[in-house]
């Protein structure tokens, strides 16, 4: 029972990135009606956005205390970061919380880089074969990613979880089970319920705007919309923007868990995309459930227990499940009708 | 009567190719890429690229998994050589097999789908592929390390014909002949202008012309009373093959055989290769093929110093500048470089370069009947 | 009993009756014509026979062989071919491919793995697809991309990949729209030349100058249902028929 309550929480966190992440990409084909192998690349620079502010946040201002020498004679150099230099206490929270607070630079950094990618490259493939938008977007995820090794090199870069949620919780004791059995990182409980939060707040956003709503349309009926004579070209350009945010929030969030390198994006594009055919190409509640779907299985799949019995399971679990539902259910769990299916 | 030969323009090309492989060594070297390690790479990766695009230029199913039978023809061409014999020749047969055969299954079950459900199937099936061989599948596949020959392979063939390879480990060769270097190359050079002509045949003929109906318009093919399931697998299955030889080819110049090999960043480069050159034409991918590669090559030994030496003429400031933008295309950033290239080949250049030779000769063509009309006109 | 025999097919599309309850009994060696307002169903009774829609209740037999719940090709090899409202032609490939690929499904089967013989070696495969380009007129534009063509020559490439095969039931869903006067009248001309030749033909048409060169029967349609059937002269007095087709105008 504990063990099962642990697989469950074990995937949660990793749930919600794939769900996050293959929300964006369904509203991206579902209003666009583009393929976006890019979108990983956006994950990944979300998580870079994190590593940035933690770095400019870190600058250190060095001064020499002459009273203190060191073991070399010379004075002590002191290091300390300008923001506890300028802003002294409120400076080290700041550092502490380093990733939460990148959000506020994430956010309008994301949605400019989604509007530019819109404008300036994918508007032009709106007309074109998927094929084509396939293919231009998994060149621009490369090329994306060799920027990003070129200015952080090559190796993850760990980034700490702020101190409170450095540790563990023993969730057993919550349930009334013995301490000790079902112990879990806190920063993933997180990670959790910010996904929640985030996939609450993207819906109440379709559900409760007009924006929204239009765009609901957008991914219902796409021609007609445009022939009502509403501006899509802007919506679409803000549509992606916000695609690309939370595919950033997403990254970002996630790099106390998994330290973030360059080629992140790439290893959960791959995963997003089953997960989004397998949710059902064009169903946003679909993408969801089968995000954390997927993300409870893998981590089922990874027990020993289970491993013990189909070996390599945990290494495949994913795209066995994508198989078997493309094959049984081809509109994948929530899909509708002719969605993607030239 | 049915005659078998290829028209005149396709026995023009067939000649070209084989002219430009088997005197590859003489014309590569002005570009600095007449040595037999390249070479090998243009042929074998041609080779796959050729069967790709018989998939996917002339049925438009756009798989992203076709590096898995890189791979499993990789490691066919190594267990060959590790349990019968180091001829190549049963190693590249069992690695084609292999290749078919594996697509066959895979080919059967993704095209039940079409579209982009085509491809993320294809990309499933090559992603299980590489996670099994790294993990699971490591008494076959050797994990990470990859597969390779030891000197106490048994080499059943071999040691039946009485043929000791003594205590060095030994390397594959065609009844005496070493297949690295020079002769390795023309070994694939000859299998490549084998294959190169085989795909020749097949767009030209009824085949090939069911495969092109099946991009242009599957539905009326299918009311016009034509399966097309059958056709999309048969296409599917000779371009597993064509890569399985491939990855059979890759393991004798050298034989050993890793999962990195099945990755799916593999499959998009061919799909690359493909599409660089121009997708559904004959010489396209084998063009893009070589671009590739000779780029990879060339790009990737750059480094800072000779970047420097090839700036040397400009004042330092300047040659520092360079050097540092540069650099980033270079070396370790050729795939930047890469990825550059595919967006903007995707963008300005769909049909790829064939479609730029075209226009390009188009233009020519134009300019002088232009000049010739004008020409004619004052004379007149 | 006719060749074509359609036995109580009904088809919903949501909250929509798109077919209701419709019989129909086409005999062999007939022109038999659908009329109908836009959206009376006629497109879709036409996909429940080529199995692009299948009906969820009633029959639908060819020749003795019900054509439900079996493939497009399937169909197709058994001699039904069809003309779609918007022409569904080979965009990529020239007029002459065009022609012979039907002419290769008719000889060779649904599939044969032909990878060795070159197309030009068909000979009589290439002169029969010509034969029949000339036939309908676009014999000079063989070697064009048919994406090309305009839309009333697209029809009639589409007809020739129909007729390339020798069909005994051909389809054709409103087969002279987009075309010129002039062009109608030559194709009208090309169709009794097909029912001279005893091919079935069920045509859907909106110009009742077609309609009535051609048919020797007429199934009116209205709202998925069959509201008339009969001769030609009498349909055009049929006053049920004007009441819905028309809102009551002379026909
Ligand atoms: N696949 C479908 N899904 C939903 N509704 C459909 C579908 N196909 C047709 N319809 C609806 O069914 C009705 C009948 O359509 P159909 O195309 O058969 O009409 P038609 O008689 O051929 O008209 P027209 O003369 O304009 O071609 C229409 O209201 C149409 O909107
Ligand atoms: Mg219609």
């Amino acid at each position: 029972m504990d063990a099962i309550l642990l697989q469950i929480l074990n995937g949660l966190d990793k749930g919600g990135a794939y769900a996050l992440i293959a929300l964006g990409l369904t509203i991206t084909f579902g209003t666009l009606g583009v393929v976006n192998f890019a979108h990983g690349a956006l994950f990944m620079l979300g998580a870079f956005c994190a590593v940035s502010v933690k770095a400019l946040l870190s600058l250190e201002q060095v001064t020499e205390d002459a009273t203190q020498l060191t073991a070399w004679g010379t004075p002590l150099e002191v290091r300390v970061p300008y923001v506890e230099s300028w802003f002294g206490d409120f400076g080290t929270v700041l550092l502490d919380y380093s990733v939460p607070v990148s959000i506020l630079v994430a956010i309008p950094v994301m949605l400019l880089i989604g509007v530019v990618m819109e404008r300036g490259l994918i508007r032009f493939f709106y007309k074109r074969p998927h094929a084509d938008q396939i293919l231009v977007t998994f060149g621009l995820a490369i090329v994306l990613q060799e920027i990003v090794k070129g200015a952080f090199g090559a190796n993850p870069i760990p980034q700490p979880a702020p101190d409170v949620a450095k540790g563990m919780i023993d969730f057993g004791v919550a349930v009334g089970m013995d301490a000790g059995n079902v112990v879990y990182p806190m920063w993933r409980l997180v990670y959790f319920l910010f996904s929640v939060a985030v996939i609450a707040g993207v819906f109440a956003f379709l559900q409760f705007t007009t924006f929204g709503m239009v765009v609901r349309a957008g991914m219902a009926d796409r021609e007609t919309v445009g022939l009502l004579g509403i501006d899509v070209d802007r919506r679409f350009t803000i549509v992606f923007g916000i695609a690309a945010m939370v595919a950033g929030l997403a990254g970002l969030m996630y790099t106390p868990i998994l330290s973030p390198d360059y080629h992140m994006g790439m290893d959960f594009l791959v995963l997003s995309f089953v997960v989004v055919v397998v949710g059902g190409m064009g169903s946003l509640p679909g993408a969801v459930a089968a995000g954390f779907l997927l993300g409870i299985l893998q981590s089922f799949a990874s027990m020993n227990e289970v491993k013990s019995i189909l070996p390599g399971i945990d290494q495949i679990i994913i795209y066995l499940i994508a198989v078997i539902i493309l094959l049984v259910r081809p509109r994948g769990l929530m899909g509708r009708k002719g969605v993607m299916e030239h | 009567m049915r005659t078998l030969t290829l028209s005149r323009n396709d026995l023009i090309l067939l000649a070209g190719y084989t002219l430009v492989v088997l005197g590859g060594p003489i014309i590569m070297a002005p570009l600095g890429a007449g040595y037999p390690d390249l070479l090998q790479k243009f042929v074998i990766f041609g080779i796959f690229a050729v069967g790709f695009n018989i998939l996917f230029g002339l049925t438009g199913y756009l798989s992203f998994g076709h590096a898995a039978f890189l791979g499993i023809g990789s490691y066919t061409a190594v267990w060959s050589f590790k349990l019968l014999t180091m001829n190549p020749l049963p190693a590249i047969v069992l690695a084609t097999l292999l290749g078919g055969l594996f697509a066959a299954v895979i080919g059967y079950i993704c095209l039940r789908r079409t579209g982009i459900y085509f491809s993320i199937l294809t990309l499933a099936f090559a992603q299980m592929s590489y996670n099994l061989a790294y993990s699971v599948l490591t008494p076959i596949t050797n994990g990470e390390t990859g597969l390779q020959l030891v000197q106490s392979d048994p080499r059943i063939l071999d040691a039946a014909a009485g043929r000791d390879y003594g205590a060095v480990l030994p390397s594959s060769d065609l009844f005496g002949i070493p297949m690295n270097g020079y002769p390795g190359f023309y070994f694939c050079g000859v299998v490549s202008i084998v294959c190169f002509y085989l795909a020749i045949r097949i767009f030209r003929s009824p085949f090939g012309l069911m495969l092109r109906a099946i991009k242009s318009n599957q539905n009326r093919l299918n009311y016009t009373g034509l399966n097309t399931q059958p056709y999309a697998l048969a296409a599917f299955v000779v371009s597993g093959m064509y890569a399985g030889l491939a990855g059979g080819l890759l393991a004798v110049v050298d034989p050993l055989a890793g999962a990195e090999r099945m990755q799916w960043t593999a499959s998009g480069e061919v799909v690359l290769m493909t599409i660089l050159g121009g997708a559904g034409t004959l010489l396209g991918p084998v063009i893009g093929a070589g671009v590739i590669k000779y780029f990879e090559n060339i790009f990737s030994a750059f480094n800072e110093g000779i970047l420097m030496a090839a700036f040397d003429f400009l004042p330092e400031p300047i040659q520092h500048l360079m050097v540092n933008v540069t650099s980033l295309f270079v070396g370790e950033g050729w795939h930047l470089t890469l990825g550059a290239l595919f967006m903007v080949i995707v963008i300005f250049l769909p049909g790829g370069l064939m479609e730029g030779f075209n226009r390009l000769s188009a233009l020519v063509a134009g300019i002088v009947r232009g000049r010739r009309d004008g020409a004619s006109a004052r004379g007149a | 009993m006719g060749i074509l025999s359609v036995r109580n097919v009904n088809k919903r599309f949501g909250g929509l009756k798109a077919l209701d309850d419709v019989n129909l009994e086409v005999e062999a060696g007939t022109v038999h014509a659908i009329i109908g307002p836009n959206g009376a169903g006629k497109s879709t009774l036409l996909n429940c026979f080529v199995g692009r829609l299948e009906p969820d209740s009633g029959s639908v037999t060819f020749d003795g062989m019900s054509l439900l719940g079996i493939k497009p090709h399937e169909i197709n090899q058994a001699g039904v071919s069809r003309v779609f409202q918007t022409p569904e032609i080979f965009g990529d490939l020239t007029l002459i491919e065009n022609v012979m690929i039907p002419a290769f499904a008719a000889r060779d089967g649904a599939f044969t793995l032909n990878a060795w013989g070159l197309v030009t070696t068909h000979g009589e495969i290439r002169a029969r697809a010509l034969a029949m380009l000339t036939d309908v007129g676009l014999a000079d534009q063989a070697e064009r991309p048919a994406g090309q063509l305009s839309r009333g020559d697209k029809r009639r490439l589409e007809l020739a990949i129909c007729l390339v095969q020798n069909p005994k039931l051909l389809l054709l869903d409103e087969p002279t729209a987009g075309m010129a006067r002039a062009d109608t009248n030559n194709a009208i001309e090309l169709m009794k030349r097909i029912a001279g030749r005893g091919v079935t033909m069920v045509v859907i048409e909106h110009d009742m100058h077609v309609v009535f060169s051609l048919a020797e029967k007429i199934t009116v349609l209205a709202q998925g249902a069959v509201i008339a059937e009969d001769k030609p002269e009498k349909i055009k007095g049929n006053h049920r028929v004007q009441e819905a087709y028309l809102g009551g105008a002379q026909l």
